[in-house]
């Protein structure tokens, strides 16, 4: 066949077009939100999650009992319409004790992990940011309080101060805040060495509007899928401390000292048990789940 | 490797003395006494027992005393139980817990590794979904909660096991399970994502192209290479069965040092408090650096006396 011509047909060349910009551009923080609400997982734990916020937050301030009030006629009832939950060994409402609960949990998950990142950010950051002398000793600090097993540094703190929920969140900070430290830092060192970053200096921006105007957002990635982690851990400390008999004191219910005094009822009131440890587990799964998903979707390359 | 070496012996007594003092001075922070509840007690009697305890001396005379009786390991008296010595308690309960550790990082070493590697060779088919699944499941539930679980159903319900106390092989299997699943999870996550990495190296490529089975491939080149960054877990999973068995003891009664470490608190039994954290804290210490030591020697691509943190 003869190639003639007439059978190529050039297409418009019109510059203005190639410029145009065919879709709304979307930030990085859209993006991650377009990744994350594409994963069923993730949102289902985030429905999960919100769901118990609002029951923690409603259930008790509308409900006819409370978590203190015993009634000793009406001890270890199986779950029934008056009492959702069954009652425990004082005739206490269990449902209402979980949601207590849930706020104590919540609380300390949220409290903790907003420590950790306060402290965590700046102590990481000024390391990573300055480097050097101020670096090495200031990781040297946070290794040697890391080698430190966690759990029993929190034990010890917990046997001399009041118990509470301010102890614990205190307790669980001492040390909690070295793992986002040591991301921070890392992604200091990373990003400071970035061209983005010579042009801001030598165009005259001092070292705070550096660290907070490009440093700081653009590790924020890392930041909140470590801040995500945290929460479910600082969670689980609590549950265990009460659980072996160092978080709240009674008559507050936490799921923890919940569970701890639902284990020596097991073999008859199995119920008393079941409840705090589904609502754990199930917290945990969706904090766990949802940070997983966090995490796939800052950094689609992490994914495992 | 000598600097490196003596570096980080350097530091990890440093560490051990931090934990001293502070465990030390924390302790010594409480308010009240550690007769306090014996009350009535004539002054002439509680002089007397202050003496015996060297609690009549000054606190930095005291804190030297420690210090000594840590290196000398003479942990002192129980202020509880009042027949045995803090060395007594640790010599009774750490064989006791050693045994239930080594078991339970024996079980969630194999059982990780395993349902990592099913994990990553059926990637993104069920067997991939379903391991990832029990890992989730196991990284979510509270190892008490899952304790309490499995004594209710294996021991209460079905019979299999006994409930509690610890006598023959038998008393530790459930103990040992539960400990085990939060390790179990972590290994199986990491082993199943550096299978995939390793999976799609050149050098398995390599290794295919030259005719190897899979078998082969799999086992000689991608399980040995994706085992090596378990290695560098080993130290936070030996810290995890440590502290994780302080509620397994007790839900088991299994009389380890988990267990004494828990009653002490109860007890406010100070002496036993600081005595076993120091033992715990040097151990872990220890153990760690052992960790990273074989790491460097296991993996030819680190190079020792380098920084090594980024």
């Amino acid at each position: 066949m003869q190639l003639s011509k007439e059978l190529f047909e050039p297409i418009s060349m019109d510059l203005k077009q190639a410029e145009e910009i065919q879709r709304p551009s979307l930030s990085f923080w859209a993006d991650v939100w377009r990744r994350l609400r594409g994963n069923k997982v993730a949102m289902i734990s985030l429905a999960f999650i919100v769901i118990l916020v609002l029951c923690a937050i409603f259930i008790p301030m509308f409900s006819e009992h409370n978590y203190y009030s015993t009634d000793l006629a009406g001890k270890n009832k199986k779950p029934s319409a008056e009492h959702w939950f069954g009652t425990d060994d004082l005739g206490r409402d269990m449902f209402i004790r979980i949601w207590y609960g849930a706020r104590i949990s919540l609380e300390v998950g949220v409290a903790a992990a907003l420590v950790d990142l306060v402290i965590g950010v700046i102590w990481g950051g000024i390391a990573g940011f300055f480097g050097g002398k101020v670096d090495e000793i200031m990781m040297r600090i946070a290794d040697i309080l890391y080698a430190i097993p966690y759990l029993l540094v929190v034990i010890l703190l917990m046997v001399i101060m009041d118990p509470g929920v301010v102890t614990i969140i205190i307790a669980l900070s001492i040390t909690g805040w070295i793992g986002m430290a040591r991301i921070v830092r890392g992604q200091m060192m990373l990003l400071k060495a970035q061209e983005y970053v010579l042009a801001a200096r030598s165009l005259g921006a001092n070292n705070v509007r550096l660290i907070f105007k490009h440093l700081i957002p653009n590790a924020l990635g890392p930041i909140i899928v470590t801040l995500s982690l945290s929460v479910p851990t600082a969670i689980f400390s609590e549950s265990f401390l009460s659980f072996i008999g160092l978080g709240v004191s009674a008559p507050v219910a936490s799921w923890g000292t919940m569970s701890s005094d639902g284990l020596s009822a097991m073999r008859y009131y199995p119920w008393r048990l079941m409840f705090p440890a589904v609502f754990i587990s199930l917290t945990m799964l969706a904090f766990n789940l949802l940070g997983d998903g966090i995490r796939d979707a800052v950094d689609p390359r992490l994914r495992k | 490797m000598f600097r490196y070496l003596g570096k980080r012996i350097l530091f990890m007594i440093l560490s051990i003395f931090l934990i001293v003092t502070a465990t030390f001075f924390i302790m010594k922070a409480v308010p009240g006494g550690p007769f306090t509840s014996e009350k009535n007690v004539p002054d002439e009697i509680k002089a007397a027992l202050e003496a015996k305890y060297g609690l009549d001396k000054p606190v930095f005379q005291q804190y030297l005393d420690y210090l000594k009786g840590v290196v000398t390991w003479d942990l002192g008296p129980s202020f509880t139980e009042k027949s045995s010595t803090v060395n007594q308690i640790i010599n009774r309960g750490f064989p006791v817990s050693a045994y239930l550790g080594i078991e339970a990082l024996i079980i969630a070493l194999f059982g990780g590794i395993i349902l990592g590697i099913i994990a990553a060779l059926k990637h993104t088919k069920w067997p991939d979904f379903t391991s990832m699944v029990i890992a989730t499941i196991g990284l979510s539930v509270p190892s008490f909660i899952l304790a309490a679980f499995l004594q209710y159903f294996f021991a209460i319900k079905l019979g299999w096991f006994p409930i509690a106390k610890w006598e023959s092989f038998k008393y530790t299997v459930l103990p040992a399970v539960a400990l085990s699943a939060t390790p179990l999870a972590f290994i199986a996550r990491l082993i199943r994502s550096n299978m995939i990495e390793v999976l799609s190296q050149d050098y398995i490529k390599t290794a295919k192209a030259k005719g190897l089975s899979t078998l082969t491939t799999t086992v000689k080149h991608a399980v040995r290479n994706a085992l090596l960054p378990v290695i560098t877990y080993l130290g936070p999973l030996l810290a995890n069965i440590l502290t994780g068995a302080f509620v397994i003891e007790r839900i088991f009664g299994v009389p380890g040092l988990g267990r004494e470490f828990v009653i002490s608190i109860t007890n406010r039994d100070y002496t036993v408090i600081m005595g076993t954290t120091v033992f715990y804290s040097i151990i872990l210490v220890v153990l760690v650096l052992l960790v990273d030591i074989a790491y460097t020697l296991v993996d030819p691509r680190i190079k020792l006396g380098g920084t090594g943190k980024e």
